[in-house]
């Protein structure tokens, strides 16, 4: 939650606040796509300390009731509060995305920037192996983890952030590349400067617009993958709530409740949409070269 | 994956718009749908249900036939006679049957596959029952006679099952693929993952009597595409459909929904091999856990009768048994403080099919009650069997929910390597003296003691006895409501 959190402030620490601020306020789907996304991490923080009935809650003799004042939303077919379902499963969904999202940043990064700083065999290297991982989609990896380790949350977590990793490395060894045939760069070798420090004194910083823009998309997906691993009973595992669970539970009963259907299908429809807005805004907002293009 | 909800609502939308009556002229075929696919096609060789659910009474037959009430008749035998102690029995075959293959039908046909079941290789579901013959005699080629090593009441009834098709020696090493039987029916075409087809044999004995020429059997594992299935009109008939999709079905006039009993047990099993669960305490805890009532309304939608014992009501000597162990959260607390055991965390391995699901996550939160802590792991069939069920073990889980539908079968708790892991010498004697009581009256009032004895020692937490709704067309006739095993029998289905 903190690094989606902090987006906005690491970028401000660069330009000046109150420009920024200004802009971004008067950015339509920047300013839809942080409420929604706000919305989301609301939800799940708020589960952290509240949620109107406890979601493990099993009252199988009120099962399958539609909205009422004690149940906002319903119950699900074992008698549990579905409102509390869906606060608590933003937690697991917001949870599994920042260290996807984690993992393949870190990893990503550091292999794009050596690839973009060493050149020659090296990049070659890691270009090939990250499109060899590319080529296996999340659920592909998430299979054969599960067959493994056996399916759950770290899985689905391991299995996305692999799966984030290539994105990754080949964003930031486009854009370092760049940098580095960029004259500022020429001056710092030519007084003496290392390949280390000059990664991570001007390639960096001047990569990071792009990288925040990039992990709120790729956050987008991880929460679309999650949802989709735990919907094919990969990732999170019961009795811990989960959207894509909810939906599967929900799919057996598609006739006679199909509400159980909507309500996780919104949540995430809600959260992805959200978070491809705000990272729409950020591009626009932090890159005004690529927001003149469009 | 929300581009696969699209479709899917896309479909769903479209099932639901009300169907033209599809127009039916005089059918002699029928698509029937089942959830689960066998893995291969010799009912003798592995246990899945399903394998019997497609072949038994249609590609193989058995000496013995089950009917719907659980009564007994004459199939591949004409008749048969028990000696007085029930340990002996001449079985009269019927004369002039042939395989599929054109072999003919004997004797030792007859000797040949039970022994096959019985030998140290064998895989057959009820090996146990067939290395019970001191021996299989074939005085003459209509004639078998079974000498049993103890008494034997149900015989009859045994041989009738899936367990004991009779097969061809020459074609039995490829029946997995290639099945051959004596039955009114041949295999057409498998599809895997899709379909299979039987075919009507134009050569069976009595081929006249076979109303439909041709059965498909599709396999449909998701209730949700199994009500979608029925209701678009492309299966005629679902035995033992998913029980959610069943309320909505009552109310279509295109359906008759047959609920039938079984002879099931849906159980809670315990893996009595790991500590703490060897203590009786911790057991009993477990089952004082357990809302029965919340299990069948959650898991089975309703549809199950209380068990306490691994015995079904209508059987002989059942005894209700549901108060030795009953719903008790505040007992169950004080049962593990006796035993000593603070924060158990059990591992709960659950296979696929729905009511062991639900039913997990509606255990999961009973035993969180009384503080124990289920640890839930989703697995599939394969990995059940091998790693939960296997009697080679490694009978790696604590808990488990599983249905066992086989009729009869408390000799399984004898077995040493079954998963339950129980092997109390006590009440192996007394299955052996119930097998050795030849009158009806001592073996229900021992039968009745067995029972006792598996809820009193908590072997298992006992759940319902599952009935089966079965959707059929409303014109789809012979179609049973009684589930006495896992069948069924297209010789008796036809179109009104």
């Amino acid at each position: 939650m903190t690094a989606s959190a902090d987006a906005p402030t690491v970028a401000t620490a660069r330009k000046p606040a109150t420009g920024f601020w200004r802009r971004a306020l008067r950015h339509r789907s920047f300013v839809l796509g942080g409420l929604l996304s706000l919305l989301v991490i609301g939800a799940a923080l708020l589960s952290l300390v509240w949620t109107p009935w406890s979601p493990y809650d099993i009252d199988v003799a009120s099962k399958l009731k539609p909205p009422t004042a004690a149940h906002w939303l319903g119950t699900d077919v074992l008698g549990r509060d579905i409102a509390s379902l869906l606060l608590v499963g933003a937690r697991s969904t917001i949870a599994v995305g920042i260290i996807a999202v984690g993992i393949g940043l870190t990893f990503g990064v550091c292999l794009g920037l050596l690839a973009a700083a060493r050149k020659g065999w090296t990049e070659e290297l890691i270009m090939r192996m990250s499109d060899f991982t590319f080529a296996f989609p999340a659920v592909l990896s998430a299979i054969m983890l599960a067959a493994v380790a056996g399916p759950g949350m770290l899985t689905s977590i391991t299995a996305i952030g692999i799966f984030q990793i290539p994105t990754f490395v080949r964003v930031t060894r486009g854009s370092a590349s760049a940098i580095w045939a960029r004259e500022f760069v020429l001056a710092a070798r030519a007084s003496g400067k290392g390949t280390f420090l000059i990664t991570i004194e001007h390639v960096l910083p001047n990569i990071l617009s792009i990288l925040i823009v990039q992990a709120t998309i790729q956050f987008a997906l991880a929460i679309l993958a999650e949802a989709g691993l735990s919907y094919l009973g990969l990732g999170t595992q019961p009795p811990q709530p989960s959207w894509g669970r909810m939906l599967n539970d929900a799919q057996t009963l598609l006739f006679q409740s199909p509400m159980l259907a909507v309500y996780p299908g919104a949540a995430i429809a809600v959260a992805v949409l959200g978070l491809n807005l705000l990272g729409d805004g950020l591009r626009d907002l932090l890159d005004p070269r690529l927001a003149r293009e469009r | 994956m929300l581009k696969k909800l699209t479709i899917f609502a896309v479909a769903a939308a479209f099932i639901a718009a009300p169907l033209p009556s599809f127009a039916q002229a005089k059918k002699d075929s029928v698509v029937m749908a089942m959830a689960l696919e066998p893995p291969g096609l010799d009912p003798t060789n592995a246990a899945a249900a399903a394998i019997a659910e497609v072949t038994l009474y249609n590609i193989y037959e058995t000496l013995t036939k089950i009917n719907e009430d659980g009564s007994v008749s004459p199939l591949l035998a004409e008749s048969w006679q028990a000696s007085p102690d029930l340990k002996t029995y001449t079985f009269k075959l019927r004369k002039g049957v042939k395989f599929q293959n054109g072999e003919a039908f004997d004797s030792a046909a007859v000797k040949f596959s039970y022994d096959r079941n019985a030998a140290a290789t064998s895989t057959n579901k009820d090996k146990s029952l067939y290395q019970s013959f001191e021996s299989v005699t074939a005085p003459d080629a209509d004639t078998i006679v079974i000498a049993l090593k103890y008494s034997e009441p149900n015989l009859p009834f045994l041989l009738g099952q899936a367990s004991g098709s009779i097969v061809e020696p020459k074609s039995a090493p490829t029946n997995v693929t290639q099945p051959v039987g004596t039955g009114p029916y041949q295999l057409g075409g498998w599809v895997k993952g899709s379909s299979i087809t039987l075919n009507k044999w134009a050569d069976y004995r009595n081929a006249s009597a076979i109303k439909l020429s041709k059965v498909t059997i599709r396999f449909i594992s998701d209730p949700a595409a199994q009500i979608a299935a029925l209701l678009s009109g492309d299966v005629d008939a679902f035995p033992r459909v998913a029980t959610r999709s069943v309320a909505q079905l009552k109310a279509d006039p295109r359906f008759t929904v047959l609920v039938g009993g079984s002879k099931a047990k849906t159980i809670v099993a315990i893996n009595e091999r790991k500590k703490p669960l060897d203590d009786v305490r911790v057991r009993r805890a477990i089952l004082a856990a357990i809302d029965r009532k919340a299990m069948i309304d959650g898991a089975a939608d309703g549809f199950g009768t209380p068990i306490g014992s691994f015995y079904t009501p209508g059987s002989l000597g059942f005894v209700d048994t549901t108060g030795i162990n009953p719903y008790d959260p505040e007992k169950a607390k004080q049962l593990l403080k006796e035993a000593g055991v603070t924060n158990l965390e059990l591992s709960l391995k659950l296979p696929p099919p729905p009511y062991a699901r639900a039913g997990g996550e509606i255990l999961a939160a009973q035993l969180a009650k009384v503080g124990i802590t289920a640890k839930i792991e989703n697995v599939e069939w394969a990995q059940w069997l091998s790693q939960v069920f296997a009697g080679t073990g490694p009978h790696n889980f604590d808990l488990t929910i599983v249905s066992h539908v086989e009729p009869f079968d408390l000799v399984k708790i004898t077995e040493s390597d079954y998963y339950l892991g129980y092997n109390n010498e006590a009440f192996n004697t007394l299955y052996k003296q119930i097998m050795s009581t030849p009158d009806e009256a001592g073996r229900a009032k021992l039968l009745g003691d067995a029972q006792k004895m598996l809820a009193t020692d908590a072997v298992a937490g006992f759940l319902y006895q599952p009935q089966w709704p079965t959707v059929i067309n409303k014109k789809l006739k012979g179609v049973w409501k009684e589930v006495p095993q896992f069948e069924n029998d297209f010789s008796a289905w036809s179109w009104e």
